[in-house]
């Protein structure tokens, strides 16, 4: 766990990079720090490892005042990874991911050994090892970076932006691999971003900074999203945050029926006693095979036999969320979303009535939920003067599913 | 045309003649003598150089200083310089040597300077972030990451020093400045122009010498894409 507790960065100049800030990053899980540029988050962030020393108060890694250890070596215990990855140019991808074991010490051949696992893991081929950084592209250089960081195996971890500076397409991917990488390492990881949307993605709790260094906000994205704890940070998150919260409502919540759906073998009479305008065809084994249009039946045969029109995507109920398969839906020629398990065989269809049906019901019982919690910390509050802040930042359980990963 | 083409008739016919190949007025003794005069202020330049560069560009403090005292090293005219040390500490290799290296390192020092100021900022952040010590980045990152520009200083630094070693011969030293300043004083051109000859053919050694040197020490890695492996 690393502890800020009331961290002040004061620079000789009058600058306050970081005001009074206390907050928690629990061990094992993702701390994203997000926030406008200036807002101290980096400044934060660089606390950890005394690349930046606090000017008040002070950051404790479970427990321990992080200024009572020399510098050199608390940093080869904590892991780092910056924008624009930062390798070395004059030494190769091995080389570049074996640094901290070479710091420590190790032999050459475990530190290599090393490397080349970590290459693996986080996707690079192994004959990239004797490359240079010049050779990669963004995104490769990019998981060298994380190789570099994991090397030591240590048990923190500190990323600033290292995302932002690759392609869409590219981001995407690190992101998927990073949260995959997580949950086989569970490393304490703090994470920076000035992008809110990765932030949702990829935090177990989201601390808010804003310009002057100052904490808004710290929550679990669910919390964030419904609750936030004033306008800078409802105009931070953006106007579509209620679109957004539906990612956190897990798809298994939508009922789903198998009205309109007929195996492809099925009699074109069957279609047109149900007297849907479209019906989902299926194959033997359950898997979605295409929409058949009323109009499009043959006059006699099977249902199989009409030209089908593509499902466009489905969703998958273990898991997807209410905004895919709305997402589904919408896109859907019959308006209605498909839903499959894990191996893409049929679990029933959803329309986007029932859809709304399920996300009303949703919202409604958080609403009631974070009631009881605003009352309780409204209590709180009066008995001990407690900022008004505070009361959004609670460390009481994410409501719904821990799926802020997913 | 027939005037070049003479010249090299006698360049050539000086080369050959075995005068020129024996005894203390020989190319080679006076090779010697002018690599022994060119390697010790190289050394000294380096030493000095080196570092101060390295402690300029790795603290970030005292760049102007460098940037001032280079070029107003560069202002001072090498032979009023002997002059001036022959005056004061009398004649011997010690003028020349003060002289040389004075003029060797300003190259020296500013592209040290510049290759470790350079270095990338991102790298320098990661190695100190992934727990090097000062000593450490300095070695291990900004030196090896600086080198291309470290060698090109000493490259110039090495020609200027062969160059103008020659005039370790206006004291009465030795050197391959003898032939010029013999030969400039007895009006034998055949002298004057041999012994240009072999200095340039020298200056290009150095120039091939630090080519080599420079495949040798500096990383692929910093060559760039114009060489993929």
């Amino acid at each position: 766990m690393i502890t800020f507790e009331g961290v002040t960065k004061r620079y000789p100049d009058g600058t306050v990079a970081l005001d009074d800030v206390s907050l928690e990053c629990p061990t094992g899980r993702i701390t994203v720090f997000v926030g406008t540029s200036g807002g101290g988050k980096t400044t934060a962030l660089r606390t950890i490892n005394r690349m930046v020393e606090p000017t008040g108060g002070r950051v404790l890694i479970d427990g321990r005042d992080v200024l009572e250890r020399k510098s050199s070596e608390l940093r080869r215990g904590i892991g780092y990874v910056i924008q624009h990855a930062g390798l070395f140019p004059h030494r190769t991808i091995e080389d570049n991911i074996a640094t901290v074991p070479y710091l420590l010490r190790w032999n050459r051949k475990k530190a290599r050994d090393t490397a080349h696992e970590l290459m693996e893991r986080v996707g690079l081929e192994p004959g990239m090892a004797k490359r240079y950084p010049f050779q990669l592209s963004g995104g490769q250089q990019q998981r060298v970076g994380v190789a570099r960081a994991l090397a030591a195996d240590p048990p923190i971890m500190l990323m600033d932006e290292p995302f932002s500076a690759v392609d869409p397409v590219v981001r995407h991917e690190l992101q998927e691999e990073f949260l995959r990488l997580q949950a086989e390492l569970h490393k304490t990881i703090v994470f920076v971003t000035h992008d809110i949307d990765e932030a949702i993605k990829l935090g177990d709790r989201i601390a808010v900074f804003r310009t002057g260094g100052r904490l808004v906000q710290v929550a679990s994205p669910e919390d964030i999203l419904a609750r936030p704890a004033d306008d800078f940070v409802a105009g931070f998150i953006g106007h579509d945050r209620g679109i957004r919260r539906l990612s956190f409502i897990p798809a298994t919540d939508a009922p789903l029926t198998e009205r309109s759906v007929l195996a492809a073998d099925a009699p074109v009479a069957d279609a047109r006693a149900a007297g849907d305008e479209w019906t989902l065809v299926i194959d033997a084994d359950r898997r979605p095979l295409g929409w058949a249009s009323a109009e499009v039946l043959p006059a006699s045969g099977t249902v199989g036999d009409a030209r089908l029109a593509p499902i466009g995507h489905t969703f998958d109920i273990e898991g997807d969320s209410v905004r895919a398969a709305l997402d589904a839906a919408i896109l859907s020629p019959s308006g209605r979303a498909v839903g499959v398990d894990g191996a893409g065989r049929l679990v029933g269809v959803a329309d986007q009535a029932d859809l709304s049906a399920t996300i009303t019901a949703a919202v409604a019982a958080e609403a009631a939920e974070a009631e009881a919690v605003s009352a309780g910390a409204a209590a709180g509050a009066a008995a001990d003067g407690a900022d008004p802040k505070d009361a959004g930042s609670g460390d009481r359980p994410a409501a719904g599913a821990d799926g802020g990963g997913g | 045309m027939n005037d070049l083409w003479n010249q090299i008739e006698l360049v050539s016919e000086w080369l050959s003649a075995s005068a020129q190949w024996h005894g203390d007025d020989g190319i080679p003794h006076r090779l010697l003598q002018h690599l022994h005069y060119s390697g010790l202020s190289l050394l000294f330049a380096a030493l000095i150089g080196l570092a101060f560069g390295l402690l300029v560009g790795h603290t970030g403090r005292g760049g102007f200083l460098v940037a001032s005292l280079a070029n107003i090293a560069r202002a001072v005219p090498t032979i009023g310089l002997i002059l001036l040390v022959v005056t004061v500490a009398g004649l011997g290799v010690t003028p020349v040597l003060v002289a040389l290296t004075a003029l060797a390192i300003p190259p020296i020092l500013v592209n040290t300077f510049e290759g470790i100021r350079g270095v990338d900022a991102d790298a320098k952040d990661a190695a100190q972030g992934m727990g090097m010590t000062g000593w450490g980045v300095l070695w291990r990152v900004e030196a090896p990451m600086a080198l291309p520009l470290i060698l090109l200083g000493l490259r110039t630094a090495a020609i200027q020093i062969v160059a103008t070693a020659t005039i370790a011969a206006y004291p009465g030293l030795g050197g391959l400045g003898r032939y010029i300043v013999d030969g400039l004083a007895r009006n034998d051109y055949e002298l004057v122009i041999g012994g240009t000859v072999v200095v340039v053919v020298l200056a290009v050694v150095v120039q091939l010498v630090f080519a080599l040197l420079r495949r040798l020490v500096v990383s692929r890695g910093l060559l760039g894409s114009s060489r993929p492996s």
